[in-house]
């Protein structure tokens, strides 16, 4: 099994990730409580980006509203718990249904009737606005008031309910982030894999090699909602409260997308070397801000997208495939 | 007994009549040509075929069975490989991975397709750039590469449209030969539209001439290229001065 994940990669390649593995994992024992709040962000958008990287990066078909899956999934997660107690890992399973079915009809809907390109985007954050209006008035849910989890200071870290300390949300956080780097590893190298990239490169071709691109956009489509809707629910564990204002806005949707295009799009490293960059930058411009004294509201945001602009100027394909080449993975 | 059996197919784009009431068949394992002027219908023909659009009318035969109304990736699966006049690669893949995707459709394991998709590659000239992005390849090439998906599938009948439009002679000759051979050997059905008389000469056994959406000829090359309907659709009627 392990032969077969790592046949044709790289030795380097299985070294450094070996290194950057044990480099995380050691991380907390030396952090300060901000630093770890920080690693922890960044695996959060080292794994949804990578999420929203099957349907864009490998299918690909642009997702803007991929918050709905989040919030779906935290808001299921959340009032299984609140109102019957239910752990999380129980909730999971409403957290990911839902998902799956509300990407599974934003797809059907599109995919169905030629929707595609530019107006399936705009779809995706239709979808979206939807669900943020609606949950906005659903009050089972307590509606724009917010959906609070208990919470105390717990000394013990209890996994089965994700109650506990932020050492354990950031090991549960580096585990799916690992996780989702091997299954989309793996998913890429499969027959889907191969048919996904010859759906983003071109379906007609595709079609004709026989491919049945309406059922493998569908399958992108439901693994990435899925996948998103589980850090929902951690998510929801993290911060113990939901706002439907917050939770599903489109802000959130680009939010979570920048990590893997500015990484490099539809490559496995992307997403997390993206996530360390721009959650690296975001927080050292507030310390650099904070020591320099500027305090003129704005300021940070200027500097953050003028650093994105140069990115997407110089490094097109994002900041990965270049470095992958001075790295020596990949000619 | 015919592989292809077109019967009064008709397909027409907001009132134009691209074909109309086409009807023809390619023999198993022959080589057919269809030829005609710019914008006799010919390549609707094949978009027809492969699935890309159903006849307003009109039956589609394939090995007795019919076809018309299926889907691209149905009409694949039933054994019609395809290639695109316009060159679709798929741009960011390697030429390999390009033939891969092909020969997943009959083989089982991605390990199996990517060692059929070498030999293929490897048959079509393309070996020493299998590793290459698509998108740097020249036009000759990327016909060569388009033809090498199609074949990776598998296909009893092999439609190909204007592969060897753009080729030198010689790289002509050696595209032709591969043909051949896959027609003698693998009893592999072709039907060509072709604009390169040179090509259609060497290797059809039986030519459909298309014209505005008819078919206003059918028969063995020698006698069709001297039909005098041909020649008016071609040259034009001839006129009293």
């Amino acid at each position: 099994m392990i032969a077969r994940l790592t046949e044709g990669v790289p030795r380097r390649g299985l070294v450094l990730l070996a290194a950057l593995l044990v480099l995380l994992a050691v991380f907390p024992l030396y952090a300060s409580g901000y630093l770890l709040a920080v690693g922890f962000l960044i695996l959060y958008f080292a794994y949804v980006g990578q999420a929203w990287n099957v349907m864009m990066g490998f299918a690909g078909q642009l997702s803007l509203g991929h918050s709905l899956y989040v919030g779906l999934g935290a808001y299921a997660a959340a009032a299984l718990y609140v109102h019957f107690g239910l752990s999380p890992w129980i909730g999971l399973g409403a957290s990911i249904g839902l998902s799956a079915l509300a990407g599974a009809a934003i797809g059907f809907l599109a995919f169905r009737f030629g929707v595609s390109g530019v107006y399936f985007a705009i779809l995706t954050i239709a979808f979206a606005e939807f669900a943020r209006i609606g949950f906005d008035h659903f009050a089972w849910v307590r509606g724009s008031s917010g959906l609070f989890l208990p919470v105390a200071n717990y000394t013990t870290n209890d996994l089965w309910n994700l109650r506990g300390s932020p050492t354990m949300f950031y090991y549960l956080m580096l585990a799916m982030t690992a996780g989702a780097f091997v299954l989309c590893h793996a998913l890429l190298r499969s027959r889907m894999g191969y048919y996904w990239l010859a759906i983003r490169e071109s379906p007609e071709a595709a079609e004709a090699l026989g491919v049945n691109v309406f059922r493998y956009k569908m399958v992108a489509v439901v693994i990435s909602a899925a996948m998103t809707s589980l850090a929902g629910v951690v998510f929801a564990f993290y911060y113990n409260n939901l706002f439907p204002e917050q939770i599903f806005h489109i802000s959130r949707s680009i939010e979570l997308i920048l990590a893997p295009i500015i990484g490099g799009v539809g490559t496995l490293m992307g997403p997390i070397v993206g996530a360390f960059l721009l959650t690296g930058l975001a927080e050292g411009l507030r310390e650099l801000m904070l020591q320099l004294g500027i305090d003129v509201p704005g300021v940070k945001q200027v500097f953050y997208g003028l650093c994105l602009l140069l990115v997407v100027m110089f490094l097109p394909d994002g900041v990965w495939p270049p470095l992958a080449r001075k790295l020596g993975l990949r000619r | 007994m015919s592989r292809l059996e077109l019967s009064g197919v008709s397909k027409s784009f907001r009132g134009l009549k691209a074909v109309s009431g086409a009807t023809f068949e390619v023999a198993q394992g022959g080589i057919h040509a269809l030829i005609g002027p710019n914008g006799a219908g010919k390549t609707t023909i094949f978009n027809v075929v492969a699935g890309v659009y159903a006849p307003d009318a009109g039956e589609i035969r394939f090995d007795g069975r019919a076809i018309h109304g299926l889907r691209p990736d149905q009409v694949c699966a039933a054994g019609i490989g395809r290639t695109f006049q316009i060159v679709k690669p798929f741009a960011g893949l390697s030429v390999l991975d390009n033939v891969v995707v092909g020969a997943l459709r009959r083989e089982k394991h991605v390990s199996a397709a990517k060692s059929y998709a070498a030999e293929i590659v490897e048959r079509l000239g393309l070996g020493a750039k299998r590793d290459m992005l698509a998108s740097s390849l020249t036009l000759p090439d990327r016909k060569r590469l388009e033809v090498a998906r199609a074949l990776a599938t598998r296909p009893k009948l092999l439609l190909l449209d204007e592969v060897m439009a753009g080729l030198r002679p010689t790289e002509c000759d050696q595209i032709v030969a591969v043909f051949r051979e896959l027609n003698r050997t693998e009893g592999l059905t072709i039907l060509l539209i072709e604009h390169v008389m040179r090509a259609v000469m060497a290797l059809a056994q039986h030519i459909v001439v298309l014209h505005h959406g008819e078919v206003i000829a059918r028969g063995a090359p020698a006698d069709v290229v001297r039909d005098p309907a041909v020649l008016e659709s071609y040259l034009g009627e001839e006129t009293e001065v």
